[in-house]
């Protein structure tokens, strides 16, 4: 089956030059065809292959598959081909199999698009594009895959470009993602230039002895390399694309920018991780970044009011706990929470794209309320995920975000302040997530009338891809519980070849990752529990119970009620000393420092150069004469150099 | 005795004289005339060079260089034509339609 | 020196013959009022003749004229180059030059001269001989520029390309007598064998005959600051011949460039550090004054100027690996960029259009295909992979990363992320901006749709599979250096 390793990118590929080249030729249920089972058939070949590596033995577990010869020449020689190994499996699975999933949402949810065929077209070209980046051989390949999904991304945010905010956030991502593509290739060029090759087998075996630990070279290569992740995974301070991305069509949200694109930064970092296990420093800019990242964008989160604006913060952040643990040198669990964030996040913004559609477009968490009673499935799925990102165990969330939690803290590289940070956003999390399914599914009814008259439960063809989320939400952890409940980790186990170079390389530097203390780590996870369960607490008082109470005094008016009157000053005071620094944090976070500052450095810098251009191109003046006066000056400068030498 | 210096600075005074035409005129056959100068003046330094080296190879580039101009002053006086007939002015400064 | 026919071997120059007997017959058609619509066809034999003459050539060392012609894999290929533009350039006004009521065989003409020339410079160890093509391509461009008679951006176009050109011509001519002046020959190889003694003896005379070189090259390659002329003539003339500028001389230029610097004066150490300050300065004004252009055929002329600066990068990398990358982008530039031209042609050819952004605006909703074609060729621009102009940029930084000069390659991958932006503008305006006008459907030719189908196979196809293209510029690099 293996031999047919380049039929995974190759299926959807198919699907994309069909759609494409018979746009608008095509009825709808042939291009939903075309467009789901080329998919289908990569997961399903996906699988197969996966299968096939697991009866292969522990050590032995790759496959390269070489198609043909890019760049032919004895210095710089550079194959098209693919490998699989333990990390490329999982990823492969995720994307073709989540991506599926989308697929089929979107056969309901784009169905009365004008740019149906248009849609799907992208979509495959993206699945194509994203499958090339996981499964590349080779840092060039992925990082033609990389520029496709970009690519994508850009074509898919501003689908909707009759909308100029749609096509203005288009541009912001792609001209953003420029900045880390520029240190992708720059570090692609410093890895080429040492190591002499290009291929991952080759640099992750010959890095340990080109490179000095912890020498500067390795550490800039690695940041340079990390600079590429921090605008792909929209981290601080490359980040202020993805909310903006949300002007896409939501299953596009779901796809590019939860489950699969963002997530090429952590996949690269972990691809490469024989480099970063040499770079201390590296590793800990790393770890700063994800943790504050993940930190910061969770305050933001809890401020927003458009429910898909919540969640890209909150991908955001969950992206930031994934280079949290990629930081401190666990990249198993990096690539763990990758794969149960993809299942429930997914699911999210499936289940809130669900709700969009029944809201008639409406987007505005504040005009909801109430929808329980009449979205039951999307309700319940997205409960569901709610509690697995919060992370109440034993759903799958829980047993990624607290296998970071526990790294950060126990791990060679971690630090216990990465832990404090972690923790804290941990909480964040489950409040903001709750507040979401508060406000949106509880409470009272804040819609118009006419909006209410139209809200109805999505079709099948959504709600069963919900429902499947929902399922690998609950049981997608069970992959990987943690050794102290008396297993052995099988994810990790399974990650061990890939990662095992730099283990190796680790272990002549540093101490080997122990088992640590299980009474510690019990402590820390319990803590985590009760954090969690407290958040979610508080948000059902402020984000249902006090909604309810606010209802019922109007109703009776009497100070009858004193205890509820009091239980009012009670949350009042919860409100203001805890709550209302945050809020204000969380709005001052945000409309400061994301919008005034990086976004204004971002824009300035945009601006600064059409401010030279348009300036220095009246220097252009349409006569002959100045031209003549521009050429001696170089001829004087040119002919002066060479003489003052 | 004329060395072989002398005619290579009359040379580049000549090439710098036509340099400086070529930047002040505003006539467009003033300019002609100041590229034909700065041509001249590389052929003198060709001839100059070569006669010192006691070579022909200077000489007959001097040909060579004489012929190019002709046809360059050909089909630059053509086009001073046309763009007299269309604009009704020589003034290099005034052809700027096409800037910025 | 004997003079025995071996000296002057006719059939090294074979190809450059062809495309003068072809000329000819052009020119004097309208004397004896022959079928002057014939023009094309036999401009277009020419060509075939001179590359299938070009393609025997390939693998010989000869050289001939008493060492005045070379024929090496190096001047061949870039034979191949011309051959291809100017068919290119051929096929586009085709219909182009009938719509804006300019149909003259003289184009025709002109343009397998302006070839020729292209292929002398290309083709000579010899700095006068350089000189003459270089003249003999310059004299027939600057009546191409100037071409549309009632056009008065064209008429504009041709007279400052006129005034410039015979400018540099200048400065190069002194250049090559104050060469001559130290060296006492102006041929190459002599040159290189007495390197050491010329530079003991006169190394004023020759620094200063060098730097004036570079200028007069620097004129041709369009860098910075020689560059002013650019816009203004790319946007006037009619757009064939821009495309036509925006390649053929360029190459011929990078041709002639290697042929002094790589192999003539490769002993110049300082020529390093010029060159590095004019990529620098050619990548970055290209890139910042095509930001805000509103012209498509402006923007392409700023950014043919940043093209330019891209190679120069390989041109500094220099060794076996960096003239390689030179020539693999010259080849890769060549198909994308006349790619781009096509669209443009073809839009030109409706009525009223000058090529302002606003015009493109509607492009994707009438026609899908061709609107796809242009994203693909600014994409090319811009070096997105799998399109070969990733691939040559990839080349070329690659190159000069391992050469050392990594700064370098830093402002030139700074810059390419640059000129994303404006690239991605032409995509956006055609397929993003609302417009109120209805998009007046453009016509399609064989010849047009010949000129996309190769540009864009040769665009995706050597980015999928560059192997080719890398062998035959490394090829062509044989026994050069």
């Amino acid at each position: 089956m293996s031999d047919y390793l380049f039929l995974i990118p190759l299926f959807p590929l198919i699907g994309f030059i069909t759609n494409g080249l018979l746009i608008g030729r095509l009825p709808k249920p042939v291009i939903s065809f075309v467009g789901c089972s080329t998919v289908f058939l990569s997961f399903a070949l996906s699988v197969m292959v996966f299968f096939e590596l697991k009866a292969m033995p522990a050590g032995l577990r790759v496959i390269e598959q070489v198609l043909f010869t890019w760049i032919p020449s004895g210095s710089f020689h550079v194959n098209i081909g693919l490998l699989l190994d333990p990390l490329s499996a999982v990823m492969i699975l995720v994307v073709s199999g989540v991506g599926f999933l989308i697929h089929v949402y979107s056969v309901g949810y784009m169905h009365n698009d004008p740019g149906y065929g248009r849609y799907f077209t992208y979509l495959n070209l993206f699945t194509f594009a994203m499958l090339t980046l996981v499964l590349a051989d080779n840092f060039l390949l992925m990082f033609v895959g990389w520029e496709g999904v970009g690519l994508c991304s850009y074509l898919l945010i501003g689908f909707w470009f009759e909308k100029k905010s749609a096509s203005d956030a288009g541009k912001k991502a792609f001209i953003v993602n420029r900045i880390g593509d520029f240190g992708f290739l720059l570090g692609m060029f410093l890895v080429f230039w040492t190591v002499g090759s290009l291929d991952f087998l080759t640099v992750s075996e010959k890095a340990p002895e080109v490179f000095t630990y912890g020498g500067a070279l390795i550490t800039t290569t690695c940041i340079l390399l990390f600079v590429g992740a921090v605008g792909k995974s929209a981290q601080i301070p490359l980040y202020v694309w993805l909310p903006d991305a949300m002007e896409g069509p939501t299953p596009v949200s779901a796809l590019i920018h939860a489950a699969t694109m963002v997530t090429a930064g952590v996949y690269m970092v972990a691809r490469t991780n024989a480099l970063f296990i040499l770079t201390p420093d590296a590793l800990l800019v790393v770890a700063i970044i994800g943790v504050v990242t993940a930190f910061f964008a969770a305050t933001i989160g809890l401020a927003q009011n458009d429910i898909k604006r919540v969640l890209a913060y909150s991908t955001v952040s969950q992206l930031g706990y994934m280079f949290l643990a990629c930081g401190v040198a666990s990249f198993a669990a990096g690539i763990f929470h990758l794969m149960t964030h993809a299942f429930f996040k997914a699911l999210l913004f499936l289940g809130a794209g669900s709700v969009i559609h029944a809201m008639s477009d409406e987007q505005d968490m504040r005009n909801m309320g109430g929808l329980k009673k009449y979205l039951p499935i999307t309700f319940s799925t997205m409960f569901i995920a709610t509690l697995a990102i919060a992370g109440i165990p034993p759903l799958s969330g829980f047993f990624s975000k607290d296998e970071i939690l526990w790294k950060s803290f126990s791990s060679d590289f971690g630090h216990p302040l990465f832990w404090i940070l972690g923790f804290v956003t941990a909480g964040l999390t489950a409040f903001y997530m709750f507040r979401l399914v508060f406000m949106t599914f509880y409470g009272k009814e804040r819609m118009d009338d006419k909006t209410r008259t139209h809200i109805h439960e999505s079709p099948k063809t959504m709600t069963i891809p919900l429902i499947i989320l929902a399922v690998f939400s609950v049981i997608g952890g069970f992959v990987g519980i943690p050794h102290i409940f008396g297993v052995t980790n099988q994810f990790e186990h399974w990650l061990e070849p890939v990662m095992a170079t730099s283990a190796g390389a680790a272990e002549s530097h540093v101490l080997a990752a122990g088992g640590g203390d299980t009474g510690m780590e019990w402590t820390l996870m319990l803590l985590s529990v009760v954090l969690v369960a407290v958040s979610i607490y508080f948000a059902h008082l402020l984000y249902k119970k006090r909604t309810e109470l606010a209802t019922s005094l109007r109703e009776r008016f009497s100070g009858l009620h004193r205890t509820l009157l009091n239980k009012y000053y009670v949350d009042e005071f919860y409100g203001a000393v805890v709550v209302r620094p945050v809020v204000y944090l969380s709005l001052f976070l945000w409309k400061v420092f994301d919008v005034v500052v990086i976004d204004g450095f971002l824009n300035g810098l945009a601006s600064r150069y059409h401010e030279v251009s348009e300036f220095l191109r009246f220097g252009q003046t349409g006569r002959v004469r100045t031209y003549a006066t521009v050429f001696i000056f170089g001829v004087v400068l040119v002919v002066a150099y060479m003489l003052m030498d | 005795m004329i060395t072989l210096s002398a005619y290579v600075i009359v040379a580049i005074v000549l090439f710098g004289i036509g340099t400086i035409g070529v930047l002040i005129s505003r006539n467009l056959i003033i300019l002609f005339m100041s590229v034909e100068l700065m041509l001249n003046a590389a052929n003198l330094t060709l001839i100059a060079f070569s006669r010192a080296m006691n070579v022909l190879d200077g000489h007959v580039f001097v040909f060579l260089v004489l012929t190019i101009a002709a046809a360059e002053a050909a089909v630059g006086l053509a086009m001073v034509i046309t763009l007299f007939r269309n604009r009704e002015t020589i003034n290099i400064d005034r052809y700027d339609l096409l800037k910025w | 020196m004997d003079i025995t026919s071996a000296t002057i071997d006719l059939s090294i120059i074979y190809p450059e013959l062809a495309l003068l007997v072809a000329s000819f017959v052009i020119f004097v058609m309208p004397f004896f009022r022959g079928p002057t619509r014939f023009a094309p066809f036999i401009a277009f034999a020419g060509l075939l003749a001179a590359a299938i003459f070009a393609a025997g050539q390939w693998g010989s060392q000869q050289s001939g004229f008493f060492g005045m012609v070379s024929c090496d894999n190096f001047g061949v290929a870039f034979k191949h180059i011309f051959i291809l533009t100017s068919a290119i350039a051929l096929f586009m006004g085709y219909r182009y030059l009938v719509v804006k009521g300019i149909n003259r065989p003289e184009y025709y003409g002109l343009l397998l001269i302006a070839t020729v020339g292209m292929m002398v410079m290309a083709n000579s160890t010899d700095l006068v001989v350089i000189f003459l093509g270089l003249e003999v391509m310059s004299v027939p461009l600057y009546i191409m520029a100037g071409m549309a008679r009632r056009s008065l951006e064209s008429n504009e176009a041709g007279i400052k390309y006129f005034i410039m050109g015979a400018f540099a011509s200048a400065f190069l001519l002194m250049g090559i007598a104050f060469v001559f002046g130290a060296a006492g020959t102006t041929d190459l190889r002599r040159i290189v064998a007495d390197f050491n003694f010329i530079m003991s003896n006169a190394q004023p005379f020759m620094l200063t005959g060098v730097g004036l070189l570079v200028v007069g090259f620097g004129f041709k390659i369009a860098a910075v600051p020689f560059h002013s002329w650019v816009p203004d003539v790319y946007q006037g003339a009619p757009t064939p011949v821009t495309a036509f500028f925006s390649v053929g001389p360029k190459a011929a230029g990078f041709a002639a460039l290697l042929r002094v610097f790589a192999f003539g004066f490769a002993d110049v150490t300082i020529m390093v550090t010029v060159f590095q300050m004019l990529a620098i300065l050619t990548m970055t004004v290209g890139n910042i004054f095509a930001l805000r252009q509103n012209n498509v055929k402006r923007l392409l002329a700023y950014s043919s100027i940043a093209h330019a600066g891209y190679v120069l990068v390989a041109v500094v990398a220099g060794g076996s690996e960096g003239l390689a990358a030179a020539v693999f982008y010259l080849v890769a530039y060549a198909l994308f960029n006349l790619g781009g031209f096509a669209v443009v042609v073809l839009m030109e050819t409706r009525s009223g259009c000058k090529s302002d952004f606003s015009e493109l605006a509607g492009l994707a909703r009438v026609h899908p295909y061709l609107s796809a074609i242009l994203a693909l060729f600014m994409f090319a621009l811009a070096g997105f992979p799998p399109t070969v102009g990733f691939f040559g940029k990839f080349y070329i930084f690659a190159a000069a990363v391992k050469a050392g000069y990594i700064p370098l390659a830093v402002v030139g991958v700074m810059n390419s992320f640059l000129s994303v932006y404006y690239y991605l503008r032409v995509v956006k305006t055609s397929y993003f901006d609302e417009t109120d006008k209805e998009f007046a459907p453009v016509k399609y030719t064989p010849a047009v749709v010949l000129v996309l189908t190769v540009t864009v196979i040769g665009t995706l196809g050597l980015g999928l599979f560059p192997q080719q293209l890398v062998e035959f510029s490394r090829a062509a690099l044989f026994a050069f250096l």
